[in-house]
């Protein structure tokens, strides 16, 4: 379980995200959605303990995020190609990424084999550095080293974006087999609503920086909040 | 153009997260700076009595004209440690109408108005009114010899630049040019050939011939024509901006599992350093500077001065540390995020870097070893000032580096990539290398040298003993600055 208590973010004057409470239970598939500056890469740099909240704090587990590290193994995180080590290979990362996480080898060749389809043969063995493969390829190895040793909740800030679609429906894919996971708790953010809808079973929507809509969703959904989002 | 390129340095620098320690670091440089600028104008102003007292057989200027290509070659080599070249981030300006040659003639021209330009100047031309002054040289004689002067420091200020961009990136490349200077340094202390005298008398024919002088202006022009046609080139994404594409060779560094939880880190860090250029020429360097103590032990004057062996102890052991250590973390800023949400202790991530620093204080201190022909108490002095490397300075380098907020890119977005090659980097040196020296030189002087092996030697054990609070210590810095360093290292240089 997650809970954001009394969550905020300022800078100077500006608020950029104030949340009062969040709960997002055990198993969640939690969509975010909003427009550019609504937050949601805020929330989840504040769940990452990447950011200092102004008031506030999140649980994740039972740990306070910003007072203890032991949060650190039960969830892994892509959110953008900081999360990615420029000079190694694909492979040097994923066995790196096993490494800090428990997993030998064959652990990581396993998990990889099983995703070999959504690399589209561009990633493994081709004899190149992280940094030169195209902004999609290192996305695709980004969303996957989260998969490394069965991390309880995962968090994919915008992971649809620069993807083909090919690799957007194959995503989809990966995504909701997690949700369908009790253990797994998801938590996607995006600006597009109907990969949202598809892939999640609760969507919040953020606006500058406070939440407007929290739903489980249903076949309205995506009319409800194409209704909110049209100004 | 040139003014709104100077505009946007400016808020570049103001706009920094690391502005207040720039500042404070410029602020120190200043002072060091004044500091050179007044012994090279007092110098200036001394030159010519110091040589007419002191020179019987030739006249001042024609010693200082056989001593010119010596100054060349020492100025050079000083530029090349402490000069930071210009930059600019030319990725923004490459698709607007800005004119490549603007950019260029920017970064070139401004390198002109470069401290270190000063610095030559204000010794030769008061030494050139001195030489008019005591009738040595006609008013014309003196305009033609300044003139060869600054075409000299010019071609200096351009050399440098052609050095840098040329072979800083691989400084191997650079490995035939120094055994050429060796071999020309060798002929000259043996008498056999003697290359300052040649270049000297070259120069004496310039007071002779006055139009001469405008062979150094030329060469000067000529340098600075190769620097843009070299920097021209480079104007592309492909070229200098983006790092070439080269094939990924697997490293294998299975034997570096026993060392349990800290392989991971280690093994990346080895990673770093070979796969980036600017990590690897800290590897270079420290095996270069192997060979500094050649220039101090075989020279007979420093015998009298023990405390050298304790200076070149610290420096050749702890180059790789002081180079490396002072950057941690931000080696790894690029995914900085990475590391501090992944399932990684920090004090693990901290106890690795120091490992990785433990590790080349004991192979530098192996490669002092051959120091031994110059006799034995040579080693038992590097030995205790790897021992107060390994045992102090490590753990002050990482403490040290918890300020650090000032992204590395090792991937090189930046025109002229130099961060952290100039004199600031030799400033963390100073008290690293000037604390065991002090502290040695005292217990030397009210006992003896053997004791003071003992105490440097016994400060470093006591601090490889208390390692681990003060790795408690250090993580705590860490742990507190930390927002404050993902938010420096996410700002791209300017």
């Amino acid at each position: 379980m997650i809970e954001a208590i009394n969550l905020s973010k300022q800078y100077g004057e500006a608020t950029v995200l104030n949340i009062q409470n969040l709960v997002i239970p055990k198993g969640e598939s939690f969509g975010l959605v909003g427009n550019n500056g609504a937050g949601k890469t805020t929330f989840f740099s504040l769940l990452l303990d990447l950011i200092q909240p102004t008031t506030g704090h999140i649980i994740n587990q039972g740990i306070q995020v910003n007072a203890s590290e032991e949060w650190k193994p039960l969830t892994a995180a892509f959110i953008d190609e900081s999360f990615l080590i420029g000079y190694l290979t694909p492979e040097e990362y994923f066995y790196f990424i096993g490494d800090l996480r428990g997993q030998n080898k064959a652990d990581v060749d396993a998990l990889l084999d099983k995703h070999r389809e959504f690399f589209n043969d561009e990633i493994l063995n081709g004899k190149k550095y992280l940094r030169d493969l195209s902004k999609g390829n290192q996305k695709k190895v980004g969303i996957i080293a989260t998969l490394i040793g069965q991390p309880e909740v995962i968090i994919l800030d915008e992971p649809f974006a620069n993807l083909d679609p090919t690799t957007q429906i194959r995503l989809k894919r990966i995504i909701k087999e997690l949700a369908d996971d009790p253990n797994v708790t998801i938590l996607v953010s995006s600006h597009d609503l109907l990969h949202t809808v598809e892939v999640s079973n609760r969507i919040v929507a953020l606006h500058k920086g406070e939440i407007v809509k929290d739903i489980a969703t249903s076949e309205e959904t995506l009319k409800e909040l194409e209704a909110f989002f049209a100004v | 153009m040139f003014l709104k390129f100077l505009k946007l340095e400016w808020k570049a620098f103001t706009r920094s997260s690391s502005m207040g320690q720039e500042i404070a670091v410029k602020i120190l440089l200043g002072f060091l700076g004044l500091y050179m600028l007044a012994s090279c104008l007092v110098l200036g102003f001394a030159l010519f009595h110091i040589l007419s007292e002191n020179v019987a057989d030739r006249s001042p200027i024609h010693a200082v004209n056989s001593a010119l290509l010596i100054w060349v070659v020492m100025e050079l080599f000083m530029r090349f440690f402490l000069q930071t070249l210009p930059t600019l981030n030319i990725k923004p300006l490459m698709v607007q109408p800005v004119k490549r040659n603007t950019v260029i003639h920017y970064v070139l021209v401004k390198s002109i108005f470069s401290f270190y330009n000063l610095l030559g100047l204000l010794v030769f031309i008061p030494f050139a009114f001195n030489c008019v002054k005591n009738g040595l040289l006609s008013p014309l004689q003196a305009v033609a010899w300044l003139s060869a002067v600054i075409g000299l420091l010019i071609s200096i200020n351009f050399s440098n630049f052609l050095v840098k961009k040329k072979f800083a990136d691989n400084i191997q490349q650079f490995i035939p040019y120094l055994l050429v200077a060796l071999v020309l340094a060798v002929l000259e202390y043996l008498g056999l050939f003697s290359i300052t005298r040649w270049a000297g008398r070259a120069i004496d024919q310039i007071l002779i011939y006055p139009a001469l002088a405008l062979i150094p202006l030329l060469l000067g022009a000529a340098l600075y024509i190769w620097n843009y046609i070299t920097l021209r080139d480079k104007f592309y994404l492909d070229a200098s901006l983006k790092s070439k594409v080269t094939e990924a060779k697997a490293l294998n560094l299975s034997w570096l599992d026993r060392f349990g939880p800290l392989a991971p880190f280690i093994k990346l860090d080895i990673k770093l350093l070979w796969r980036n250029k600017r990590p690897k020429s800290t590897l270079y360097l420290a095996v270069m500077m192997l060979a500094y103590g050649l220039i101090f032990y075989t020279n007979d004057t420093y015998d009298a001065m023990p405390a050298w062996k304790i200076f070149l102890g610290i420096f050749m052991t702890g180059i790789f540390m002081i180079n490396f250590g002072q950057f941690i973390p931000a080696w790894d800023s690029t995914y900085y995020p990475l590391m501090m949400a992944q399932n990684i202790p920090l004090k693990e991530y901290l106890r690795s870097k120091a490992a990785l620093m433990y590790l080349s204080v004991f192979i530098l201190f192996l490669g002092t070893l051959p120091y031994a022909y110059f006799g034995i108490e040579i080693v038992f002095a590097h030995l205790a000032a790897a021992v107060y490397n390994a045992g102090i300075n490590i753990p002050v380098l990482l403490f040290t580096g918890s300020f650090n907020k000032k992204r590395i890119d090792l991937e090189k977005s930046v025109f002229l990539n130099y961060q952290g090659t100039g004199a600031a980097q030799w400033l963390v040196a100073l008290p690293v290398m000037l604390v065991p020296i002090l502290i040695w030189y005292v217990v030397y002087k009210i006992s003896n040298p053997a004791t003071a092996h003992l105490v440097l030697a016994g400060m470093g054990i006591i601090g490889l003993l208390f390692n681990s609070p003060l790795l408690d210590f250090i993580t705590r810095a860490y742990q507190e600055r930390k927002y404050d360093a993902i938010k420096g290292f996410k700002q791209q240089e300017a």
